[in-house]
């Protein structure tokens, strides 16, 4: 039985975080869990803990990238065979957790968690706006990568070793980093596959965007995708380069 | 006029000549003064003295100004000057905006490890913790009620 970690980045999810543990423990005890409170100011951490949870605590707040990083590595540095990264606000499954690391097994590095692929469901509202947005960046991804993902900005998604090893030094931490890191890993010659999952609406908070500020990052990841396409081939084979040393560096 | 004093002054009155060299002294002076303190360091020293000697190249040689202007078809000499001041303002901001990357990187690396030795540490005492109480209670609390050796 490969061992497997679940991590949670937190900001400030004290609302949310209990029912999520708990679900987690019941369900699926056979995960350890890891908590990254991200420079969180109210009872995270503490929650996480009482819970039962490996709690890291950044000391200020890096972004949902700069958790994840922390999150991989520590996976990397502990002896995990794979990890899953899931939400802190309820709105993933913990039977689903299964779902997406089933194909690990067959090979693949990174499995997504599509709401929107076959068999998948969403039961709350995606906005029209919101909609249109995700469409045309999944045209830009298929272009990018050859490869046609459903669902590109799911935050559902689990790990092989070997991608963690990668992600733990290189994983985008600019917001909306779950697209980049789905062409990153792509480009480096990882094998990336889509599940369809169940999400439901979040538990606690509100989603933490304003539209103004979306756009704004959606234009930025525009830039960083199409920038990206100019130095693909030579930071994808440099990429891998790191990666197969960090290997090595780890086996000896 | 005379080619000499059109260099040097280009009709630049002798008071405002003074006040230009005074301000591209200062400059220097002032530049001499934070690297000598370290309060800036020696890689960015050597491009500030650059700046500074061309000004007060410039400051003692304003003719020098036309000369340039004039050898690239600029009719307005104090453009020239623009010119070159924005180039070097952008080329330095640029420069920051890297050098800003950079540190907002190291900082978050840092930050992660921390985290992540703090996660490590704390685990650590707790497990030692955990081993050292039952110990330690039964020395103070139970020890007598097990009744083994009260001296």
């Amino acid at each position: 039985m490969p061992r497997t970690l679940v991590v949670i980045p937190a900001y400030n999810e004290e609302q949310s975080l209990p029912a999520v543990l708990k679900e987690l423990a019941e369900q699926t005890p056979e995960y350890d869990v890891l908590v990254i409170s991200d420079g969180s100011v109210d009872r995270t951490a503490d929650i996480a803990r009482a819970h039962g949870a490996h709690v890291a605590e950044l000391p200020f707040n890096l972004g949902i990238g700069g958790a994840l990083r922390t999150g991989f590595a520590f996976a990397v540095r502990n002896g995990y065979d794979q990890a899953v990264q899931f939400d802190a606000d309820g709105q993933h499954d913990p039977l689903a957790v299964a779902t997406i690391l089933g194909p690990l097994a067959d090979g693949a590095d990174m499995v997504i968690g599509s709401r929107f692929a076959e068999g998948g469901a969403v039961t709350y509202e995606v906005s029209g706006i919101r909609r249109r947005a995700m469409k045309l960046l999944q045209r830009l991804v298929r272009r990018l990568v050859g490869q046609e993902f459903s669902d590109t900005s799911s935050g559902f998604r689990s790990f092989s070793r070997g991608m963690l090893e990668f992600f733990a030094v290189t994983y985008p931490v600019e917001y909306m980093d779950s697209v980049e890191a789905l062409v990153l890993a792509c480009n480096a010659g990882f094998h990336v596959r889509e599940v369809p999952v169940n999400m439901r609406g979040r538990t606690g908070g509100a989603p933490s965007n304003r539209r103004l500020r979306l756009v704004y990052y959606y234009v930025r990841l525009l830039v960083v995708l199409v920038v990206s396409t100019t130095t693909r081939k030579e930071r994808a084979r440099r990429n891998v380069l790191r990666h197969t040393a960090d290997d090595t560096g780890g086996d000896s | 006029m005379n080619t000499l004093a059109g260099v040097v002054l280009a009709g630049m009155s002798a008071a405002a000549h003074v006040l230009v060299i005074v301000l591209a002294a200062a400059v220097i002076a002032f530049i001499v003064v934070l690297v000598r303190s370290r309060r800036l360091r020696a890689k960015y020293s050597v491009l500030w003295f650059s700046i500074g000697i061309g000004l007060a190249i410039l400051a003692i040689f304003p003719g020098l100004l036309s000369w340039v202007s004039d050898r690239f078809g600029i009719a307005y000499p104090p453009a020239t000057f623009m010119l070159l001041a924005l180039s070097f303002l952008l080329v330095l901001v640029l420069h920051f905006s890297w050098e800003l990357s950079r540190l907002e990187d190291r900082t978050r690396a840092l930050a992660e490890e921390y985290a992540l030795l703090r996660l490590e540490l704390d685990e650590r005492l707790t497990i030692h913790e955990a081993a050292h109480e039952p110990t330690t209670d039964r020395g103070s609390g139970t020890a007598p009620a097990e009744g083994g050796d009260p001296a």
